[in-house]
């Protein structure tokens, strides 16, 4: 008997045929557009990376402003592997949230929100906050210059909420300032609070998946729903329904093995490029944080805060009757909200509120890339890729302006010529 | 021989999948070889480097005849004795039995573990009790006003 068989039996012996019933008959809908269903499994894949080379890395870390620094320079230099599992811990960090990232914008575009998934939605959102200040408290754990800076800047922030915006600050900090205190609130909240509350949500989301099953594109459901009727009730009517539809017919594909295979490969895709990065660019450890050393010059947050990052530096000292940095945070938060209630803001997602919804998003997704490559190049680099541009553009309209001249002139050339 | 192969496969055909299923089963397994490898590394502590310089362990006049210290020796602590003649003596403080830190007896004038009565004499020498191996004998030298303790130049 094969292997998969026998632990089946054990398992329907002691448990029930549930389980593997369930598996059994799971069906993952088959469509153009199924290669964005594989970004959320390659996100948890790369959560699950996070918990296991984070375990790792607190054998040896330890959170004291005296000895944070030093023991992630022992891990790098000392302990066998752990400039790898270092490295792979941060790459991970940046890959979990460039996925995220992606597998949001592509549930937003194929309206996964729609009803009855807004809380698969909401808590998709909630998670991809968590995976945020996972990244925030993470940063600043080696303690070294960089990071205690980026804390400083981003810490300081809070200051800007109003009325509770003191009491935030003291609260994040563990007092006035950015310190050792600060050091053990992050590290608790990065190895026990935050794993705690990212599991509950992502159990809720996993959970509403399983129950609801994956979304398909809008249309497709009706059309699915109106097929799997009729070849329940009179399957000649539902081959007669196809043909005058004129659509293909849905199809889909085991979960199990068919699609859990097919994730499997993707999560070796992952780790390949994750291991890849790892190990060809290992993450620096920089300079212990001094606080009585000046800031250096460069200081940026992590990639995926730069988009919030420059917008405030964008903005002027004041604003209407308020400071600037409180207007950019109040922008934010509000359409960080608007964004995680788009399933109720989207009323009819196949009608007008859709399309306008998809454009919307589309000017999200534009600002916060556009945003986000500013902050990343800085002023230096985009004014000299601006310069790059306008010579080439001015070159090239030259180039084509002369050459559509001499086409002019030959044409009328032979124009005259051919004339009697 | 065609007809053999078209016929649901003929008898090629599960010799090919058997080769295939092996080499991707052993490709998958190999993979997971490099994944375990690097973590059972890394959870296994480095070296933390022996110290075999010089320690000071206490200073000329610093202890009376028929007394002892415990002074710190890499990261374990040693044992120095000075003996009721006045010589010294350094071992291990660590009992061989259950790697408690033992201590000197003045009166009874050997090296005594608390945790199960494991009673030592000034060689190192197991007198009585559980403890399997002698203690580890330190080699002791006075440098000015320094009484050093060196492990690889045991006399």
């Amino acid at each position: 008997m094969p292997p998969f068989l026998m632990l089946r039996e054990w398992w329907e012996e002691r448990f029930g045929t549930e389980l593997f019933s369930f598996l059994w008959h799971k069906q993952v809908p088959r469509h153009k557009h199924t290669i964005w269903y594989y970004l959320g499994g390659m996100t948890l894949f790369l959560f699950f990376v996070q918990i296991v080379t984070g375990i790792l890395l607190l054998l040896y870390y330890r959170p004291t402003p005296g000895e944070a620094f030093e023991s992630v320079q022992f891990i790098m230099t000392k302990v066998r592997f752990g400039w790898l599992i270092r490295g792979l811990h941060a790459w991970a960090a940046n890959l979990l949230i460039f996925t995220a990232v992606l597998h949001m914008f592509s549930t937003f575009f194929l309206k996964a929100y729609r009803a009855p998934r807004e809380l698969t939605w909401m808590s998709g959102c909630v998670s991809l906050f968590l995976f945020l200040a996972f990244g925030f408290s993470g940063y600043l754990l080696p303690w070294n210059e960089l990071a205690f800076f980026a804390t400083k800047v981003g810490t300081e922030m809070a200051a800007a909420v109003p009325f509770i915006g003191d009491w935030l600050l003291t609260f994040l900090r563990g007092g006035e300032e950015v310190t050792g205190a600060t050091l053990t609130r992050f590290f608790g909240f990065h190895v026990a609070l935050l794993p705690g509350i990212t599991l509950l949500f992502l159990a809720i989301h996993l959970g509403l998946i399983q129950r609801q099953g994956i979304s398909v594109p809008p249309g497709m459901d009706r059309a699915m729903h109106v097929l799997s009727y009729l070849r329940k009730h009179d399957p000649d009517a539902a081959e007669m329904w196809l043909q005058a539809a004129g659509t293909e017919p849905p199809r889909e594909m085991r979960f199990f093995p068919n699609f859990f295979l097919r994730e499997l490969i993707a999560w070796y895709v992952s780790l390949g490029v994750l291991a890849t990065l790892a190990a060809f660019d290992p993450w620096e450890l920089g300079v212990k944080a001094d606080a009585f050393a000046p800031t250096p010059a460069g200081i940026r947050p992590e990639w995926y805060f730069l988009a919030v990052f420059q917008s405030l530096k964008l903005l002027p000292a004041k604003l209407l009757w308020i400071e600037g940095e409180q207007f950019g945070l109040l922008v934010f938060s509000a359409a960080s909200l608007a964004w995680l209630l788009v399933p109720f803001l989207d009323r009819n997602p196949e009608g007008r509120s859709g399309r306008i919804l998809k454009v919307v998003g589309a000017a999200v997704l534009v600002y916060l890339a556009g945003m986000t490559a500013w902050g990343w190049l800085g002023e230096e680099e985009l004014a000299k890729l601006r310069f790059e541009l306008y010579w080439t553009a001015r070159a090239l309209i030259t180039v084509a302006l002369t050459l559509l001249g001499l086409w002019l002139l030959i044409r009328f050339l032979q124009r005259r010529r051919g004339q009697p | 021989m065609a007809k053999t192969v078209s016929e649901g496969g003929g008898p090629e055909q599960p010799g090919r999948r058997r080769v295939l299923g092996f080499l991707v089963g052993s490709g998958v397994m190999a993979s997971f070889v490099s994944f375990v490898y690097p973590i059972l590394s890394f959870v296994l502590p480095p070296e933390s480097g022996e110290l075999d310089a010089d320690t000071v362990a206490a200073k000329a006049n610093e202890l009376a005849a028929n007394s002892a210290k415990i002074f710190r020796m890499g990261n374990r602590p040693g044992i120095l004795v000075r003996m009721a003649d006045g010589n010294y003596k350094a071992f291990s403080a660590v009992c061989t039995h259950l790697n408690c830190t033992v201590q000197y007896r003045q009166r009874e004038h050997d090296i005594w573990c608390a945790c199960h009565n494991g009673v030592y004499n000034l060689q190192g020498g197991v007198v009585s009790g559980p403890p399997p191996k002698p203690l580890e004998e330190f080699a002791v030298h006075a440098r000015g006003q320094d009484i050093v303790v060196t492990r690889e130049s045991r006399t």
